[in-house]
C-alpha cells in the first residue's frame, strides 16, 4: 500500500537512484524534509530580495534600483514569503511530526502528498521566472489589487496567475491530507482531546486552508478573465467594481493570516511544557481558542479596508469583531505565561525561540489593535506602522516558531545534538537583528512614511539606515542557522530517544534518529 | 482495514468537494456583494433607474450642497467637465445640472457615464428624474454636447449628510464591448490619434 523507497529499481547509476528516491518517495518523513529544504531556499531568495530593498532604503534617493525594480522586489517578497517560506515550512513540520505524534505509520493519502510537494517547485518557477521576462515582475504588491494587477498589470501578471493556481493546489491537496490523517490514522486510545496541541493547531489550519485557498483562486481567476477575456468583475468601465477585488482577497486574507500563525501557536505549546517540565495549562481552553480565532478571522476582512470609504457601521462592526480576537490570543498567553509559572525552567535554544515568539508576538499583537481602531487607522493606513506590525507578528509568529521547532525536533530527525552554544548565539543574533531592524519601522510609520514606495523625505533618514543594518544582522544570522542545521546533519553528539528531560509523547518514545518507518503497528495510548 | 479506507476515502471525496465548493463560493461573492451593497446602499452607486413619479412630499427647508465631479476613464479621448461646480438645494426640491463633453477623436465614440455618490449612504436618497448616465451616449468626431441631470433629494436624508458629492467616470464602450478583447492597445490607439488631430490643430 505504501510505496516504499527501497522498491525503487536498484543497479542503476547512483545519482539516478539518488534523484528517483527524492523525486518518487511517498513517505511522510522524506516529504517533510524536502518541504524544509525547499522552504529554506525560498526563504533565502525572498531574504535577499529583502536584502536588496534594504539597501536601497538605507538612504533618501535613488541608489541601486529603478522604482519599478524596487515594486516588484517587494511584491516577490511578500509572495514568496507567505507561500513559499512560511506555509511550505509549516507543511513540511506537520508532514514529518503529524504522523509520529498521533502514532499513524505515514500520511493517509502518500501519493498525493508526493505529488502536493513536487506542483511547488513548479509553482515557484514560474513566479520567479517572471523577474526576467520583457515587462518586469508583477510590481503591485503582494495583495495583487485591482485594476493595478487588471488594467495596469505587466504582461508577466499571468504566470503569477498560475503560479498562484499551482500553489493553491498544492495546499489543498496537503490540508486534505492532514485531516483525514487526523480523523482516520490516530494510534488507538488517541482521542481528540488528547492529541498534541501541534496536531490541533494543524487540524484547524487545514481547514481554513480548504475553506479559503480555493477563494484566492477564484479571485485570481477572476483577473485572468478581466485582463485576457472581456469580464469585469473588477473594471467599474464595465459595470464592475475594483472594490470588490479587496472584498474577495482580504476574505481570503485574514484568515490566510491565521493560516501562518496557528502551527506556531501549536509549536509554542509544545516546546514551552517541556523546557517547564510541567504539563501545558489549560489545554482544552487552548483548543477552543484556536477554534474561536478560526471562525473569528472570518468575520474581518473589513479592517483591511477601512480606508477604502466604508460607512461607519461597517467599519464599527470590523472594528469591534477585530478586537474580539485580542480575547482567545490573550488566553494563549495566559496559557503559556501560567504554564512556566512555578515550573523547573532551562533555557535550551528551542525554549529561547519559543519565549521570543511569545513577547514579540505579543508586541505585534498590541500594535495590532491599535491598528483596528478606525480613526487611528486613518492615520496608519499604509504607512511604515503596518510594514513593522505585520513583520512582529510574521516574523517572531512564523518564522521564530519554525526555527524553534527544527531546533526542538531536529536531534530526533537526525539523531545528533546540534550545537547549543551556536544555537544560543543564533537566537540572540536574531532577536537583535528583528528589533533593529523593524522597530524603528513603527516610528518612521507614525511620522507618515508610506509604504511601497522605493524614495522617502530626509527626515526619515536615519531611522531607515538603522532598519537597514538591522537587516543586515538579520539576514547573516540566517547563514549561522544553515551552518548549525548542516553541521547537526553531520554529525554531532548522539541524541537520547527523549532527547529532551521534560519531553512528553509519541514521538520521543521512537528511537533517534527516527527510523524510516514507524508505527507499523500502533502504539496504545492509555 | 476495508472499511477504514472507506472511510479515508469518503473523507477525501468530501473535503474535494469543500474546496471545490469554496472555489465557486468565490464567484458568487460577486452577486452576493451587488445585493449586499443595494440593499444596504452602502457602496454610493446610485440606482441605475429614473425615478418615474415625482415625489409628493413638500419642500423642506433644510439645504444640503451637491458638489459635481467628473472623470476621464482611461482611454476616453473626451472632454467631460461639470458646467457648475456646486449646488445648494432644497431637501425636495426638483433640480437640474448639465455635464459638458466634447470627443477630441477622429471618429465617433460611444461613452457611458458610471455614477457615484460620497458618502456612501447617501447615494438612496439621490432620486435621478433625468440622467445621461442611464443611456450610451454617442459622438461624432469632434461634436461637443451638453448632457443632463435632473433630480432631487428624498427629505429624509440624514440630519448628519450637510455635503455630498456626485461624480460620474466617462468610460469608452465602443471599444471595451464591441470588440471584446485588446482594449487598452485599441484605445491607446484613439488617444493617441486624438493626440494627433490635437497637436496638428
Amino acid at each position: 500500500m505504501i510505496a516504499h523507497a527501497e522498491n525503487i529499481p536498484r543497479g542503476r547509476h547512483p545519482l539516478v537512484q539518488f534523484i528517483a528516491r527524492w523525486v518518487l518517495t511517498t513517505n511522510h518523513k522524506e516529504i517533510g524534509t524536502l518541504y524544509l529544504c525547499l522552504s529554506f531556499t525560498l526563504f533565502m531568495i525572498a531574504g535577499a530580495m529583502a536584502m536588496l530593498f534594504r539597501l536601497e532604503l538605507a538612504q533618501p534617493g535613488l541608489q541601486f534600483v529603478t522604482a519599478n525594480f524596487y515594486n516588484q522586489t517587494v511584491t516577490l517578497h511578500g509572495l514568496i514569503m507567505v507561500f513559499g517560506a512560511v506555509m511550505p515550512a509549516f507543511v513540511g513540520l506537520a508532514n514529518w511530526m503529524i504522523p509520529m505524534m498521533i502514532g499513524a505509520p505515514d500520511m493517509a493519502l502518500p501519493r498525493l502528498n508526493n505529488f502536493s510537494f513536487w506542483i511547488l517547485p513548479f509553482a515557484f518557477f514560474m513566479l520567479l521566472s517572471t523577474l526576467f521576462m520583457e515587462g518586469g515582475a508583477p510590481n503591485f504588491g503582494w495583495t495583487l489589487y485591482a485594476p493595478l494587477s487588471t488594467t495596469y498589470g505587466p504582461p508577466s501578471t499571468d504566470f503569477l496567475i498560475f503560479g498562484i493556481h499551482l500553489m493553491g493546489i498544492s495546499s489543498v491537496l496537503g490540508a486534505i491530507n492532514i485531516i483525514v490523517t487526523i480523523f482516520n490514522l490516530r494510534a488507538p486510545g488517541m482521542t481528540l482531546m488528547k492529541m498534541p496541541l501541534f496536531v490541533w493547531t494543524w487540524l484547524i489550519t487545514a481547514f481554513l486552508l480548504i475553506m479559503v485557498m480555493p477563494v484566492l483562486a477564484g479571485a485570481v481567476t477572476m483577473m485572468l478573465t478581466d485582463r485576457h477575456f472581456g469580464t469585469s468583475f473588477f473594471s467599474a468601465a464595465g459595470g464592475g467594481d475594483p472594490l470588490l477585488f479587496q472584498h474577495v482577497f482580504w476574505f481570503f486574507g485574514h484568515p490566510e493570516v491565521y493560516i501562518l500563525i496557528l502551527p506556531g501557536f501549536g509549536i509554542a505549546s509544545q516546546i514551552i511544557p517541556t523546557f517547564s517540565r510541567k504539563k501545558l495549562f489549560g489545554y482544552r481552553s487552548m483548543v477552543y481558542a484556536t477554534v474561536s480565532i478560526a471562525i473569528l478571522s472570518f468575520i474581518v476582512w473589513g479592517h483591511h479596508m477601512f480606508a477604502t470609504g466604508m460607512p461607519l457601521v461597517t467599519e464599527l462592526f470590523f472594528m469591534y469583531a477585530t478586537m474580539l480576537i485580542a480575547i482567545p490570543t490573550g488566553v494563549k498567553v495566559f496559557n503559556w505565561v501560567a504554564t512556566m509559572w512555578r515550573g523547573s525552567l532551562t533555557f535550551e535554544t528551542p525554549m529561547l525561540f519559543a519565549l521570543g515568539f511569545v513577547v514579540m508576538f505579543t508586541i505585534g499583537g498590541l500594535s495590532g489593535l491599535m491598528l483596528a481602531i478606525v480613526p487611528a487607522d486613518f492615520q496608519y493606513h499604509d504607512t511604515f506602522f503596518v510594514v513593522a506590525h505585520l513583520h512582529y507578528v510574521l516574523y517572531p509568529g512564523a518564522i521564530f516558531a519554525t526555527m524553534g521547532a527544527v531546533y526542538y525536533w531536529l536531534p530526533k530527525w537526525t539523531g545528533n545534538m546540534y550545537n547549543e552554544r551556536l544555537g544560543k548565539i543564533h537566537f540572540w543574533i536574531a532577536v537583535v537583528g528583528l528589533n533593529v531592524t523593524f522597530f524603528p519601522m513603527h516610528f518612521v510609520g507614525l511620522a507618515g512614511m508610506p509604504r511601497r514606495i522605493v524614495d522617502y523625505s530626509l527626515p526619515f533618514s536615519d531611522l531607515n539606515l538603522v532598519s537597514s543594518i538591522g537587516a543586515g544582522i538579520l539576514g547573516l544570522s540566517q547563514l549561522l542557522f544553515l551552518y548549525i542545521v548542516v553541521q547537526t546533519i553531520r554529525g554531532g553528539e548522539k541524541a537520547t530517544d527523549q532527547v529532551w528531560e521534560g519531553a512528553e509523547g509519541l514521538e520521543w518514545t521512537i528511537p533517534s534518529p527516527a527510523p524510516h518507518h514507524t508505527f507499523e503497528t500502533p502504539p496504545h495510548v492509555e | 482495514m476495508t472499511d477504514s479506507r472507506d472511510r479515508q476515502r469518503k473523507h477525501t471525496a468530501l473535503l474535494l468537494l469543500v474546496a471545490v465548493g469554496m472555489f465557486g463560493f468565490a464567484f458568487a461573492l460577486v452577486p452576493l456583494y451587488n445585493v449586499f451593497c443595494e440593499l444596504t446602499g452602502i457602496n454610493g452607486k446610485t440606482s441605475g433607474q429614473a425615478t418615474v413619479s415625482v415625489q409628493t412630499s413638500p419642500i423642506l427647508e433644510r439645504e444640503v450642497t451637491i458638489q459635481f465631479l467628473a472623470h476621464v476613464g482611461r482611454g476616453m479621448p473626451w472632454e467631460f467637465r461639470p458646467m457648475e461646480s456646486r449646488l445648494r438645494v432644497r431637501l425636495g426640491e426638483v433640480n437640474e445640472t448639465r455635464f459638458y463633453v466634447r470627443n477630441h477623436a477622429n471618429q465617433a465614440v460611444t461613452g457611458q457615464a458610471v455614477p457615484s455618490v460620497a458618502p456612501g449612504l447617501a447615494a438612496r436618497y439621490l432620486h435621478k428624474i433625468e440622467c445621461f448616465c442611464f443611456t450610451q451616449q454617442t459622438l461624432e468626431a469632434g461634436e461637443e454636447m451638453e448632457m443632463l441631470v435632473k433630480f432631487y433629494m428624498g427629505v429624509d436624508l440624514p440630519a448628519d449628510i450637510n455635503t455630498l458629492s456626485l461624480s460620474y467616470a466617462l468610460f469608452p464602450v465602443t471599444v471595451a464591448q464591441t470588440t471584446g478583447l485588446e482594449i487598452d492597445r485599441d484605445s491607446s490607439d484613439i488617444t493617441s490619434a486624438a493626440h494627433e488631430e490635437h497637436s496638428g490643430s
